[in-house]
Parts: structure tokens; sequence; C-alpha cells
């Protein structure tokens, strides 16, 4: 891969490792030295038995956790030794989430919500803002529920706004942990669908962990984790 | 700080329940120390006013007089039996002079010299002890303005006439423009007119003081040309104690303020202002706390959210101003309403209730009183929403 234009790189890990509850007894390594590199437009799905540490991966990758060991880079920054303002920035522009149960904020509209990223960062937003959020919603087929309550809302649709939020920034990396894991088949399909959609569209690279493997065999590539390590990538 | 605030109302607004309990809470509490402060502000300055209005705030009268003594021839012990004199009736040396250098002390705002003692008020076979009280009339009303308190016929005094209180009149049988035979003692008499008589509804004032031109009371005590006390007035009450102690230092004769003289009354003022303070605090506190747990509790309940909101790219200040603004706003809003609240049980009980005196209405106590709660609100928000800052975005959004 190293022939790669490094600009493409979205993601590298070098032997990254973590550990929970370190310097006590009880200490647990859930992930042993993992390198992995993510390209813009890759579409990758990451699979494995639970507790393999699928989801601890997400969270270090999201910035949400800092590995024991080993570096991240996330858009070719070192993301180690960021403190937590710079770690909460990156976060909020560069990546995007999606969480199995959908997450939204029950206080705020369904527009309010897709724009969320936006406000934290830049405050009330602009018109320009909200037109991108309006034709989110509208790409996403939730045309004319901008208004909405999340609780107004079915689950796929809800998932759908999930959907739409974390792409609101246009994020290098879109992290999806089961994010069909809720919904009936149908619905898994369509937001399915709406990741390889703007994979395609807005070149973001998609992580989408996932136990159905029906969705993961349509990835690019499926990633798949064992007890803490790569077992196969491909 | 916009996302901050609109984050802080819409959970606030979508808590409704939760926050107008918090809020009625807030309220209650606000209303009782805004009432209470109002209550007993305006019951002190009833008292003091009731108090000082018949009296001066400063009286400047002769040191005491003491027996003199040699003292020993050097190696030689002396032991000394000694009887206390008697006070007698004195008069302030050079009191023209004292008089006019009170009159340009800083923060004095009238000085009157007044020749006071006793003598028995007679009418047919009917007899009174009273207190004769000579002034110089223009002085004496900007210290009591007794022309105020007249309730039958006029305030004049000199060439014989003189103003009595009402209880004496009563007791006497007086009416005004009648005649009145005061006795000095040792033969010294005079009859005088009653040309005024007052009601100060201090009852010893009513019926003992007898108010004359000091040329009379003089004559009448035989002491000519003295004045036995100078009232003073300040400029604030309170102060009096200083400036008394200051005319002390620079006269060097006894001078006592009205704290002194009324040492219970003040001692009554301080208990009561400092229980009103204990309770008002008291209050505070629960107020306070109330908030910190309400916060306390929301925080808990939105963990899922804050973790959301911090996946979001929420950083921790912006968290934590979150929590902060909403103890803020409880703060103000229930402090504005527990204000009004109070506003109006004073005006009830300015309206509806016994009357015995009013309470004037500060608005200052209100903005005092919304500021401080805001204060209080920031304070008691500052542990729940630290706590909120703190939350581990992974953990909080597995918390369900």
């Amino acid at each position: 891969m190293s022939e790669h234009d490094a600009s493409q790189e979205v993601l590298r890990m070098e032997g990254l490792r973590i550990s929970y509850n370190v310097g006590k007894p009880t200490e647990v390594e859930v992930l042993h030295g993992l390198d992995l590199r993510l390209q813009r437009r890759d579409f990758a799905a990451l699979v494995g038995a639970s507790g393999s540490g699928k989801s601890t991966l997400l969270n270090l990758i999201g910035l949400l956790d800092r590995p024991t060991a080993g570096e991240l880079f996330l858009l070719a920054e070192p993301t180690r030794s960021m403190d937590d303002a710079r770690r909460t920035e990156v976060r909020g522009s560069a990546i995007g989430f999606v969480f199995q149960f959908h997450h939204l904020i029950q206080a705020f509209t369904t527009l309010e919500n897709v724009l969320m990223p936006l406000m934290v960062a830049t405050g009330k937003p602009t018109r320009e803002q909200i037109d991108r959020g309006r034709g989110l919603l509208a790409q996403v087929g939730l045309e004319g529920l901008e208004q909405r309550k999340p609780d107004q809302l079915s689950g796929g649709q809800q998932q759908r706004v999930a959907v739409a939020r974390a792409l609101i920034t246009h994020p290098a990396l879109l992290l999806a942990d089961e994010p069909t894991g809720n919904l009936d088949s149908k619905s898994a399909t369509e937001v399915f669908q709406l990741f390889r959609n703007f994979n395609r569209e807005f070149g973001c690279a998609v992580l989408l962990v996932t136990h159905d493997s029906r969705m993961s065999e349509q990835c690019d590539r499926t990633i798949t984790l064992v007890d803490g390590n790569i077992e196969s990538d491909a | 700080m916009w996302i901050e605030w609109t984050i802080a109302t819409k959970f606030l607004y979508e808590g409704k329940v939760q926050s107008t309990l918090i809020l009625v809470g807030i309220a209650v509490g606000v209303a009782v120390i805004v009432f209470l402060t109002a209550l007993i502000t305006g019951l002190q300055s009833n008292i003091i006013n009731r108090t000082l209005g018949t009296q001066a705030h400063i009286k400047v009268q002769p040191t005491e007089e003491r027996n003199r003594i040699l003292p020993p021839a050097a190696g030689s012990v002396q032991l000394v039996l000694e009887d206390k004199r008697a006070q007698r009736l004195r008069s302030i040396n050079n009191w023209q002079q004292v008089r006019d250098m009170l009159d340009t002390l800083p923060r004095v705002t009238a000085v009157s010299p007044v020749i006071t003692g006793p003598a028995f008020a007679r009418r047919g076979e009917a007899l009174q002890s009273v207190a004769l009280v000579g002034i110089d009339a223009p002085r004496y009303q900007r210290i009591i303005p007794i022309q105020n308190d007249i309730v039958a016929g006029v305030f004049r005094i000199g060439a014989g006439d003189a103003v009595i209180g009402k209880q004496l009149a009563t007791d006497l049988g007086l009416r005004a423009g009648d005649k009145l035979r005061l006795d000095g003692g040792q033969k010294r008499e005079s009859v005088v007119n009653v040309a005024g008589i007052f009601e100060l509804g201090v009852r010893e004032l009513d019926s003992r003081y007898v108010y004359l031109e000091m040329k009379q009371v003089q004559s009448l005590l035989n002491l000519p040309g003295a004045a036995t006390i100078i009232d003073v007035t300040v400029d604030d009450i309170f102060d009096a104690q200083t400036v008394a102690a200051r005319i002390t230092r620079l006269t060097g004769l006894k001078a006592e303020s009205w704290m002194e003289t009324n040492a219970q009354l003040m001692n009554a003022l301080r208990s009561q202002s400092l229980s009103t303070q204990m309770i008002s605090a008291f209050v505070a506190l629960s107020v306070a706390l109330g908030i910190a747990s309400v916060l306390s509790v929301s925080v808990i309940q939105r963990t899922r959210e804050i973790g959301i909101l911090r996946a979001m790219g929420t950083s921790r200040h912006q968290m934590l101003r979150v929590f902060l603004i909403q103890g803020a706003l409880f703060g103000l809003a229930g402090s504005l309403l527990g204000g009004l609240a109070g506003y109006g049980l004073v005006g009830a009980f300015n309206t509806f209730g016994p009357k015995l005196f009013y309470i004037p209405v500060n608005p200052w106590l209100l903005v005092a009183a919304a500021g401080l709660a805001m204060v209080t609100g920031i304070i008691s928000a500052a542990v729940p929403a630290r706590r909120a800052a703190s939350l581990d975005p992974v953990e909080a959004i597995r918390h369900v």
C-alpha cells in the first residue's frame, strides 16, 4: 500500500494495544498490537465474535478511548499524545459515528440532531448549513420530517437520521457500530445502501462493525478480529 | 455559548415537571428570604424611628462628680473609706462654646442645649412629679419635632407659656389655655400658661414632660445660665457611637449614644438581625442543595445523551457550561418568581396585615436576591457540571 498517496490515507494503526485496569491484578490486554490502514473510499467490514475487541477498536479509532501502546494516525496526524480538547475537535470534524442504537437526542428535532456536530463546533447553524442538513435528510429519505422529534420516527428512520448526522461534517471516516443490528431486514438493507452511496459520493472511508455475514460480504474488504488480533484482512 | 445555551434550555424544557418542581422550590425559598428580610427591615426601622423620634441620638452631659482624694505622702500608707458623692444637678461648663463647637462637627445634624430637672406640677389638690425641660425651641425642634405631635393648642414656649404632655394634662384635668403651678422646690414656684398639649406616644414623656423656656427652668431649678444636657443628632444613626466617642475626646464631657442608653433595644435588634440572617442562610443552603441534587439527577438521567454529544465533538468545557447555565437559569428564574411572590406577601401584609407598621418595598432587594440566587445556582451546579464534563464518552454511550 506504500505506493498510495499519503493524503489518501485516512487511518493508520501501528502496533496498537490497549489494556484495561492497568497496574492492577485484573489487568487485561484487549487488543494485542494491531496494524491496519484505511484509505479514502475504503468500504470495510469489521467482523468477529463478541468479545473479540471490535467495539474497543472502534472506540480507539473514534478517539473515544486511548491506546496503552502503539500509535494511531488519523489523516496522518498522530493522536496518542493529543490533549482532550484536540481529540474532541478532531472527533467532531473528521469522524462520523453511527451507533447501534441510533442515539439521537430526544430534546432536539430531527433536523437539529443532524446539525448537532456543526452546532457544537461553530454555534448557530448558517442558512447554508441548514440547507445541507435538509439535503442530507432528503437523501436518506426523510424529507418533510425535519421538525419531528426522534420518538415520532420509526427505528429505521431514526437510524437514517443518525447516518445523516454522521455525514453532516463531511467526515473523512465513518464509523458504524452494528448500525443495522437493531433494524428489520428491509430497513437494514436501506441503511446499508445509504452507507454505500455516501462512500461513493463523498469518498469517505467506511468502517462497519457487523455480525451480519450478508452485510460483510457486500463490503469491499473484511477485517476479521479474533481475540484482539487481526486474523484476516481481505 | 449559543449551543450550550440551546442544549441547556432544551434539556430543561424536556424535563418540564422536574424543572417546574425545583423552580417552585427555589421560588418559595427566595420568597421567604425576601419577605422575611423586608419584614424585619421594616420592623426594625419602625422600632428605631419610634425610639429615636422622641430622643436625641447623643446626650452630652457633665462628667460624674467624684471625691478628690489627696495622694498619700511618700513612704506612708493611706487607708480610704469613701462614700460616693450624690450627683447634684449641674450645668455643663461653658455650654455655649461646647454647643458652637458641636455645630461645626462633621456628621452632626442638630445640636440643642437643654436644662432639665425635677419639679412638681400642682393644680388645686392634685400633685404630679414632672420633668422640667427648658429648651431653645428652634434648635430643639430639629431634634424632636414636637410641633408635629401637638394635639391641642399650639407649640409656643417662653413668656410664661408651657407645652405639656397629654397624659399630664389628663391627670391634672388641664386644657390648652389653663394655668399650671410648677414647684421647683425650696419655695421656687411659678405659674405658667398651658399653650399646647403634645402626644408623643411614649407614656413616660406624655405624663412627665413640661417644656418651658430655658430661662424659666434655670430660675426654677436655681441654676442661672445653666444647660444640663446638650442633645445631638447625627446623619447616620448607627454612627452615633463613633460620634459620641469623638465628642467625649474633644470636650471631656460624658457623651452617651442612643445605642448605650438603649442597650437592650440594640441587643434585641442585633439578635433579630442575626436570627433573620441565619434563617436566610439556611433557606439559601437548602435551595442550593435542591438545585445541586436536581442537576445531579439530571446528569445521571442524561448520561447517554452527554456521551452522544461528546462523541459529536462537544468539548468538556461546553458540557460543563451546559449545566452551569442550567444552575444559573434555575437561580435567576426561581429568584424572580420568588421575589415577586415575596413582594406580593409584603403588599398583602401592608394591605391586609395588622397595620402596626408599614414594610417599605426596596426594589434593590429583588436585584440582590436575583444576583445572589444566580451565583448560588452556578455554585450549586458546579459539582454536577464537573461530573457531566468528566464523563467518559464510551461509558456514557453504553449507559442505559
